[in-house]
């Protein structure tokens, strides 16, 4: 096979019209002629608009993603590959990344999250990791809007029906309810997986003349443009793009994890990559380009689903459980033998040639002839405009009503959208396949252990949207620490994040002065906490009609556990004295308390101290490895009366709560200032706590203590946990069943 | 003893029953390719949890024309104990090997939780290392566990003493708010006539082990230890 014939010419041209349903604007047209020198056909426009697309070039976010810190000792591989890695020691490494599937979710919510879940473990073990924990960060519109119920059970169902016949435990996730959500529902799913450190495979195809193997499901017209569609607004019609939405087979996909795993055992393999956004064409163009070669395929020999597919269709699908691998030479015959062991198709469809040339041939034509470097690192890159946005002021406790009842009000949140529980949600999840899950949903961090031993991997996703929606800079920041911290409660060391970057319109300069500010906020936190960003993902063009989704820089982060013998859980026991760690200023802005009250989220979000955060971490961290503390629990959303209510359903025990503090009560209680744990401690330990949390100079409060089976709070009635139990537990099941018939 | 698991596919807690086996015996339990017409001498057959050919068909429906199921259900009839868990009680049923059949569960949503089962007998194969009447909590995951079978069968059944675990609360009582799938009188597991084929849908190789959490599931294993050892 050779290149240097020339490209079928496209019959009568492109016309304007066809070129912008293809997401190309004018100068990006311009600049598609002047690199070719000609008009292209319309497979090479095809090609050429996915790569271009931003869900595929990041044109619009990447000057700014290249500022995050990326590096550390822990970390084996960053952003750049399909997933990152980091050293867990004893030879071994952990795989992961998030990543978004939100508009197709909107449109097809069970496949649409399906897909998503299949996608992201294809990422992970591609790498040649064993995927060992999926989490998931949904956020869906308000519980009333016409469209919530159906969108959380199509989502729930499709990301539990593909993950759990991948029999690959979800351990935890996190869940919002919020009207900016009602148009544009985001679904990101990330994947953690375990792998040998010296058996990491990789995309680039190094090597001239070697074979370009297709292996998985056959290709078929679906999800034809899903990136595109990923890259643009939706308005009154989007639903009209229900088939762009690619379809799930979760059996499938299992047989080509096990095969791949068998495959990456024998010597065969060069570079390898899934076939996810812009199939075929995204995948054989990173592995070119990576490898520093050229790359031709004859489409004959791709299996396909459906008949008379053309050129474009086959390059533009995104059918789904589908790899491209390069083998090495002579390697064929092997893994010919592994797929078909597995039942899948494998067909030889291509060779790296030494051209630099992206050559799609069809039927005896040549359907694109394009330099490589036109399509990877030759997409537009865009520094598009940003506009500040102004910082809100600080809200008091004066500008917040305290409640009749503190306890009263602590009820009414907990069975309440925010924050009741998501049992309903997680039950759906196989959470304990693979027999290693050693902290299950429902606390800080899921956990697995890594088997055959007593390390542990401790797994959390966390943003605070409304946060962002007031300080971009802020809620990303505390994105990441909340993250930290949550790895910290379950005694992790933090090694690593992934982000998936959930947007509005770059186009719009306030929305692209969001995404700035995020990124940088994320980067300081990360650079102060040694928590670099390993792999990610970027969603713009989150909104519906002109109106965008809050920012949500989602994080999911990995942490190591030394032994899980040492970990640290939320469950308090009778009889112990409760601790607040972190200061409590009392911080109204943006809390759920406030929202409670008035109805409304306004004003500053909590801002974070970085050096605050990382003493009171380290503290709770050498607290439960040596002991000292028998239940750890860090303080977010609801603010501390909260923290210990959960603490306590977790315990099955009531408290006694009692704090010396010149702040209004409901700041107190309900403040959600950062930097917080509460820990329970034995009685005859709480001295020793308190020096040691002095000199470590983090403050600490003792605030109760536990027994009975109430919540307690001077001058106000005893709150049973039997009904705070029902209240919590009863809310989603309720709202999700009244929405039969 | 030896011990084989049937690996199917889609399998997925072929590895877990491995662990929870070579916990028992103390040796490694040979695994058996579906496609493989020939099982290895073993005293014991575990087929394992998971999706078999991906359960699009109903669940198990499949896997009971696979060339190894042929060979085991000849080894049930002569004697060999089979345990099936899960996917693998929904393919003994397929297999006729035991009587019903596992409906989508009555909330049509896949369900994972520790669920309590009352032990109904101590003198079994599976269960000599429990007492009966005993109460014990291991996890279900499943979205097909709706046991049904005719009155008649479940009359017999009953009569014969063949149910082996049945769902119950944590203070042991059997009721509809204690059955999370709808299983006829709360069936969670059932024995062949001669008690040595045993089906269930909890998962006890996933609490054997008290990192997890709980090691209920463990004395299953050990039974069959020492009753064929």
């Amino acid at each position: 096979m050779s290149g240097g014939a020339p490209a079928k010419k496209s019959e009568g041209g492109l016309s304007p019209a066809l070129i912008a349903e293809h997401g190309l604007s004018q100068d990006e047209y311009a600049r598609i002629l002047e690199t070719l020198g000609r008009e292209p056909t319309l497979t090479e426009l095809g090609i050429v608009s996915v790569m271009w697309s931003e869900h595929c070039s990041y044109k619009s976010s990447r000057i700014w993603l290249k500022t995050l810190p990326t590096e550390g000792p822990q970390v084996i591989e960053g952003p750049g590959e399909n997933a990152g890695v980091v050293d867990l020691g004893d030879g071994q490494a952990a795989v992961f990344k998030m990543e978004s599937h939100n508009h197709p979710s909107y449109i097809e919510p069970y496949q649409g999250a399906a897909t998503g879940v299949g996608g992201i473990m294809r990422d992970v073990f591609t790498m040649g990791a064993r995927p060992v924990a999926n989490m998931n960060a949904l956020r869906f519109g308000s519980p009333e809007h016409a469209k919530t119920r159906h969108l959380v059970s199509g989502v729930v169902s499709g990301i539990g029906d593909y993950g759990n016949c991948m029999g690959v435990p979800t351990i935890g996730g996190e869940t919002n309810f919020d009207s900016r959500y009602d148009g544009n529902i985001l679904v990101n799913a990330m994947c953690v997986g375990l792998v040998d450190a010296n058996r990491i495979f990789k995309s680039a195809a190094r090597g001239v003349g070697l074979p370009v193997v297709y292996v998985g499901s056959k290709t078929g017209r679906d999800g034809i443009h899903g990136a595109t569609m990923a890259s643009a607004e939706f308005d009154d019609a989007s639903e009209e793009k229900r088939p762009t939405v690619q379809v799930g087979d979760p059996f499938t996909e299992k047989l080509l994890l096990e095969a791949c795993l068998e495959l990456m055992a024998e010597d065969a393999i060069v570079g390898i990559q899934d076939m996810g956004a812009a199939g075929l064409t995204s995948s054989s163009v990173e592995m070119a380009d990576k490898g520093g070669v050229g790359i031709e395929l004859n489409l004959d020999h791709v299996p396909c689903r459906e008949e008379a597919m053309t050129a474009y269709e086959m390059m533009l699908s995104e059918s789904q459980e589908r790899m491209l691998m390069v083998l090495k030479p002579g390697a064929e015959p092997i893994a010919e033998k592994i797929f078909k062991k597995w039942e899948l198709d494998f067909a030889v469809i291509g060779i790296t040639t030494d051209t630099g040339r992206f050559i799609i041939k069809h039927d005896g034509e040549v359907e694109a002839d394009l330099p490589l470097s036109a399509l990877a690192d030759g997409a537009p890159i865009y520094e598009r405009p940003h506009a500040p946005k102004p910082k809100l002021a600080t809200v008091t406790a004066d500008d917040v009503p305290a409640p009749n009842s503190l306890l009263g009000a602590l009820q009414e949140m907990m069975g309440g959208p925010h924050l009741c529980s998501r049992r309903w949600i997680w039950e759906q999840y196989d959470h304990m396949v693979m027999a290693d899950t050693v902290a299950r949903p429902g606390g800080d961090a899921g956990v697995v252990r890594v088997h055959g031993t007593s390390k542990g991997l401790a797994v959390s996703c966390d943003v605070t949207p409304r946060y962002c929606a007031g300080d971009a800079f802020e809620g990303a920041k505390q994105a990441v620490a909340e993250c930290w911290r949550n790895l910290t409660a379950a005694g992790a060391d933090p090694l690593a994040i992934t982000d998936c970057m959930n947007f509005g319109s770059p186009e719009r300069p306030e929305i692209m002065g969001e995404f700035v500010d995020a990124v940088k906020g994320m980067g300081e936190a990360c650079t102060a906490l040694s928590f670099p960003v390993v792999s990610g993902n970027v969603s713009l063009y989150n909104e519906t009609n002109g109106t965008a989704i809050p920012p949500t820089p989602a994080v999911g982060g990995v942490g190591l556990i030394p032994d899980i013998a040492h970990m640290g859980q939320m469950a308090i026991a009778e009889g112990q004295a409760l601790v607040v760690l972190g200061e409590t200023k009392g911080a109204l802005g943006m809390s759920l308390y406030q929202e409670h009250a008035t109805g409304a989220f306004t004003g500053a979000p909590p801002p974070v101290d970085l050096e605050c955060e990382k003493r009171a971490g380290d503290l709770v961290r050498d607290l439960i490895r040596k002991g000292t503390v028998s239940a750890v629990h860090d303080v977010s959303d609801g603010g501390l009366l909260v923290a210990v209510a959960e603490m306590a359903l977790a315990g099955k025990t009531g408290v006694t709560l009692q704090a010396e503090t010149p702040l209004a009560p409901h700041a107190f209680w309900f403040g959600e200032d950062q930097g917080r744990y509460v820990v329970a401690v034995e009685a005859s330990r709480l001295r020793e706590l308190l020096l040691q949390a002095a000199s470590s100079g983090v403050p600490a409060l003792a605030i109760g203590t536990s027994g009975g089976d109430a919540l307690q709070l001077e001058g106000e009635p005893p709150l049973p946990l039997g009904g705070l139990r029902s209240t919590y537990e009863e809310w989603l099941p309720d709202y999700m069943s009244a929405g039969r018939g | 003893m030896k011990a084989a698991v049937i690996v199917f596919p889609g399998s997925n807690c072929d590895r877990d029953a491995a662990v929870a086996l070579e916990a028992a015996t103390g040796a490694p339990p040979a695994m058996v390719w579906h496609g493989d017409a020939e099982l290895p001498k073993t005293d014991v057959i575990v087929v394992p949890g998971g999706f078999s050919y991906g359960d699009y068909l109903r669940s198990g429906a499949m896997a009971a024309h696979s060339p190894v199921m042929r060979e085991v259900v000849a080894r049930a009839k002569a004697g060999t104990p089979v345990l099936g868990i899960c996917n693998g009680f929904q393919v003994l049923t397929e297999t006729g090997l035991l009587p019903g059949v596992l409906m989508r569960n009555r909330s049509l949503r896949f369900i994972c939780k520790d669920v309590h089962l009352k032990v109904e007998r101590d003198d079994t194969l599976y269960t000599n290392g429990y007492a009966a009447g005993s109460v014990i909590r291991i996890p279900v995951a499943h979205k097909d566990g709706n046991y049904f079978t005719d009155d008649e069968t479940l009359a017999r059944l009953e009569g014969e003493g063949r149910i082996a675990f049945r769902y119950c609360s944590a203070e042991g009582t059997v009721d509809d708010a204690a059955n999370p799938n709808g299983s006829r009188n709360n069936i969670a597991g059932l024995y062949n006539e001669s008690g040595t084929v045993l089906g269930m849908m909890p998962h006890p190789e996933r609490l054997a082990d008290p990192a997890l959490g709980g090691t209920d599931g463990a004395p299953i294993f050990s039974s069959i230890v020492e009753r064929l050892q």
